[in-house]
């Protein structure tokens, strides 16, 4: 009995077997907790990490990591409601998020695949460097949105379920796809398995990193406009620590930092786990502060889990 | 007076039996030879020994006592050292910080660098290896490297010595003088393990020898007298290997590629060769003489500075492999952990990476036509894996080496194979295996190249053979004058007379 708990636990599937267990816990000990109104918050809190997960998950897997997303959300919302207001079009606006959030993903992908510079300094400059490009173009201050309809982006609802939600969702199935039915997320595993060997049997491992990173800023640029439109306006301020929030989640569901290694599924569930966590303790009243203590420990106990379900496979 | 034992040992991993019920015991003072085809479980052997991993059932007994560590530091302690074919040194430190690495010397906390430098100098040098502990690991040549690695056994005083594959990627003249030293080891009454693939050493070097054939105790010699080569073939594969070269005559066409004045950093000049369809041309050398560096820059691997190539007479740009893979030209690297397998990939994967680009429509795959592929290329090359699932880093080396020929026998148009050491670290059995696919290959008008440190290897299955020697290509031997005299006279940097080294 205990043998084959253990087996199921240190599985493939472990961590969708844990995260069932603990939300039909929570589901019957946590009052309001199993409710349409508490869930669809719940899916709502998750949708910004979400949405970031998606690419964030291929740039670990090809052994990168990416600390700008958070910069990138907020300069993105910022350009989303400036440009809207300015030109009094909503979708002007929102091309013109996707185009500076793919410009800085641009950069970020020629600097690393291009000049060989370390994605975790190329990145920890970027960000840094947008976030004072989003506070520049507001004077710190945020940006109220001119046009009502732009609220419509995140408060408009399909049967009944917000359009942010189903964004996310076709996010997670887009994305799902190109992981394991393309050639771009095959090379992608490839390239965090064994860059050179990739490279020798003729994967275009400059190409491909530097469209991950692209992608990513594209990602993030969509994220930071359901953002702005959520809190009805562009916020320099927002979305710091997000990065960590992300990486985390990806861990969580599994995404090896060495690369190579990364599922959709467990992205999901690794998102779900975070906003459960977070939902939970709120419906518990837990103070703020505790909660940050419950989010580490539960991504380090994800982490020893994963590690002991590869040394139980038998890799090294 | 046995000293070392193994006591039904048993070690199963998911979907492989990698080793049952085995047994065997070595004498103080002997080398013992451990034999075996790839996934005959000679590595999980060195790794239980090692204390790596942990035997299901069985016990490990040192000079009596039953040993039960836990870990690969319980076995260090017990006095075992395994020196892997993967060698453990730290490339930015020098030979001495090493050798002393965890034990440094030390005042406070300060290394006395004068004094580990004396000390290991003078251990160096009473072991007779000629090599200055100032140096840089990453400096050494690979043979160097590995004198390093016994150096560091000796040090630690062990009794018991593991060595996987040492000579595999050693010159001749290297791999004499590591024999010198293991010889020297066992008249210190060490004992030692002595894993290989070559025949020849082992019989040159062991007192006695095990085989091992599919997880099991195939054979036991506990001496080589009345022993035959032949005999021991067989017991590796099971049945009779009668010429392991097996070379025919083929019918050589026209010029396949064409490389001209070929430039690059190793090179000491501008390299000029050109292969046929239909033949087998072999490149050797020693370690460094260059045959590597050539044709990863031939592949586009590294940088050319000059030099033009054609294929089929039309030239083609090749400056990165992807663009020589599709003008037809495919490299099979010699390293094949850093340059070939994508380690935590399945097999399927490891396959399909260049190929799949024939089977896919705007840049989504055909898992159906991937999952065929790699059915009919694991069992046209008799790769021994529970699935095509199977991570590629649970394979043995050449099973993995037979996942990268794979790799470029489902690719579409190749004209050009290289290979690079192909059965570095490959048993007989598969040897042969690996000989006749590139002889149908050439038959098919592929033209093919061999890059091998292994005299014999080269002289049994090339039509032709360019012998490369500092950085240069130093001649130009055609079958029918095919001699290890003339060969090595040619390879050998100064102008020592092959004989010593031939014999």
């Amino acid at each position: 009995m205990t043998n084959s708990f253990k087996k199921i636990l240190l599985g493939d599937q472990g961590l969708v077997v844990i995260f069932v267990l603990a939300f039909a816990l929570v589901s019957v000990f946590v009052p309001n907790f199993l409710t349409e109104r508490n869930m669809l918050g719940l899916l709502q809190s998750v949708v910004t990490v979400g949405i970031v997960a998606c690419t964030m998950m291929f740039c670990l897997a090809a052994r990168d990591f990416d600390l700008s997303v958070g910069s990138i959300v907020a300069f993105a919302g910022m350009v989303a409601v400036m440009a809207s207001n300015a030109t009094g079009s909503i979708m002007v606006g929102i091309l013109a998020a996707l185009l500076c959030g793919g410009a800085v993903g641009l950069i970020n992908g020629v600097v690393i695949a291009k000049f060989r510079i370390n994605a975790l300094i190329t990145t920890l400059a970027t960000m840094q460097i947008v976030r004072g490009l989003a506070l520049i173009a507001s004077d710190g201050r945020a940006v109220g949105i001119n046009d009502p309809n732009f609220y419509q982006l995140a408060l408009s609802k399909l049967f009944g379920i917000p359009s942010p939600i189903w964004v996310l969702a076709i996010l997670f199935v887009v994305f799902g796809f190109v992981l394991n039915r393309t050639v771009f997320g095959k090379n992608t595993l490839a390239i965090g398995g064994n860059p050179e060997a990739s490279r020798l049997a003729g994967v275009n491992v400059d190409w491909t990193r530097i469209w991950i990173f692209t992608l990513q800023g594209m990602v993030c640029a969509i994220a930071g406009i359901l953002l702005a439109s959520r809190i009805t306006s562009g916020q320099p301020n927002a979305a710091i620590g997000l990065e960590l929030s992300v990486i985390s989640a990806c861990v969580l569901g599994g995404v090896s930092l060495a690369g190579g290694r990364a599922a959709i599924a467990g992205v999901i569930v690794g998102v779900m786990i975070m906003g459960i966590a977070e939902n939970v303790m709120n419906l518990l009243n837990i103070p703020a502060f505790y909660q940050y203590i419950v989010r580490g420990v539960i991504l380090l106990l994800a982490v020893l889990l994963d590690n002991l379900r590869s040394s139980a496979l038998g890799r090294r | 007076m046995s000293f070392l034992e193994f006591s039904h040992i048993s070690k199963a991993y998911p979907g492989v039996q990698a080793l049952s019920d085995v047994s065997f015991s070595v004498a103080k003072g002997a080398i013992h030879g451990l034999m075996g085809e790839n996934g005959a479980g000679k590595s999980t052997m060195i790794r239980v020994l090692s204390g790596d991993q942990h035997a299901d059932t069985g016990d490990i007994v040192i000079d009596g006592q039953v040993q039960k560590y836990a870990s690969t530091r319980d076995a260090f302690h017990a006095g075992v050292i395994v020196i892997h074919q993967e060698l453990q040194l730290v490339p930015e430190l020098t030979v001495a910080e090493n050798l002393r690495l965890g034990r440094f010397p030390a005042n406070a906390g300060v290394i006395q660098a004068r004094q580990m430098f004396s000390e290991v100098g003078e251990k160096l040098k009473s072991a007779g290896i000629d090599i200055d502990p100032r140096r840089k690991v990453k400096t050494l040549s690979i043979g160097e490297r590995q004198m390093v690695e016994i150096a560091k056994a000796i040090m630690l005083d062990a009794r018991v010595i593991a060595l996987d594959e040492p000579t595999s990627s050693l010159s001749s003249r290297e791999s004499e003088i590591l024999f010198a030293l293991i010889e020297r080891l066992r008249a210190e009454g060490k004992v030692i393990l002595y894993i290989s693939h070559r025949l020849d050493e082992v019989f040159r070097l062991c007192d006695s020898l095990t085989v091992l054939r599919d997880g099991k105790l195939a054979a036991h010699h506990p001496s080589l007298e009345n022993v035959t080569r032949e005999q021991v073939v067989a017991e590796m594969v099971g049945r009779e290997i009668s010429n392991v070269w097996g070379w025919r005559a083929r019918t050589v066409g026209d010029v396949r590629l064409k490389a001209e004045a070929i430039a690059g950093d190793k090179l000491m000049q501008p390299a000029s060769f050109e292969a046929r369809a239909g033949e087998i041309l072999g490149f050797f050398g020693l370690i460094g003489a260059g045959r590597s560096e050539l044709m990863r820059l031939v592949y586009g691997a590294d940088l050319r500075s000059g030099g033009t190539i054609s294929v089929d007479g039309q030239a083609i740009r090749a400056v990165d492999p992807r663009q020589a893979i599709r003008a037809g030209i495919v490299l099979c690297s010699e390293d094949r952990k850093h340059d070939g397998i994508i380690q935590g990939r399945s097999l399927e994967e490891n396959i399909n990476i260049s190929s799949r680009r024939h089977n896919t429509r705007f840049g989504i795959l055909n898992p159906r036509k991937e999952a065929e592929i790699a059915e009919t290329y694991i069992k046209k090359l008799k790769v021994r894996t529970p699935s095509r699932k199977q991570d590629i880093l649970n394979l043995s080396g050449g099973n993995q080496q037979k996942v990268i020929l794979g790799r470029w026998l489902s690719e579409q148009g190749v004209r050009v194979l290289i290979v690079d050491e192909p059965t570095r670290g490959i048993d007989v059995g598969a040897k042969s295996e690996i000989y006749e696919i590139l002889y149908q290959l050439a038959e098919q008008g592929m033209a093919i190249i061999v890059v091998s440190s292994e005299l014999p290897e080269v002289m049994g299955i090339c039509d032709r053979i360019l012998v490369m020697c500092g950085g240069r290509i130093s001649a130009h031997i055609d079958r029918n004058d095919f001699s290890e005299r003339a060969i090595l006279a040619a390879a050998l940097p100064d102008k020592k007379t092959p004989d010593a080294i031939a014999s």
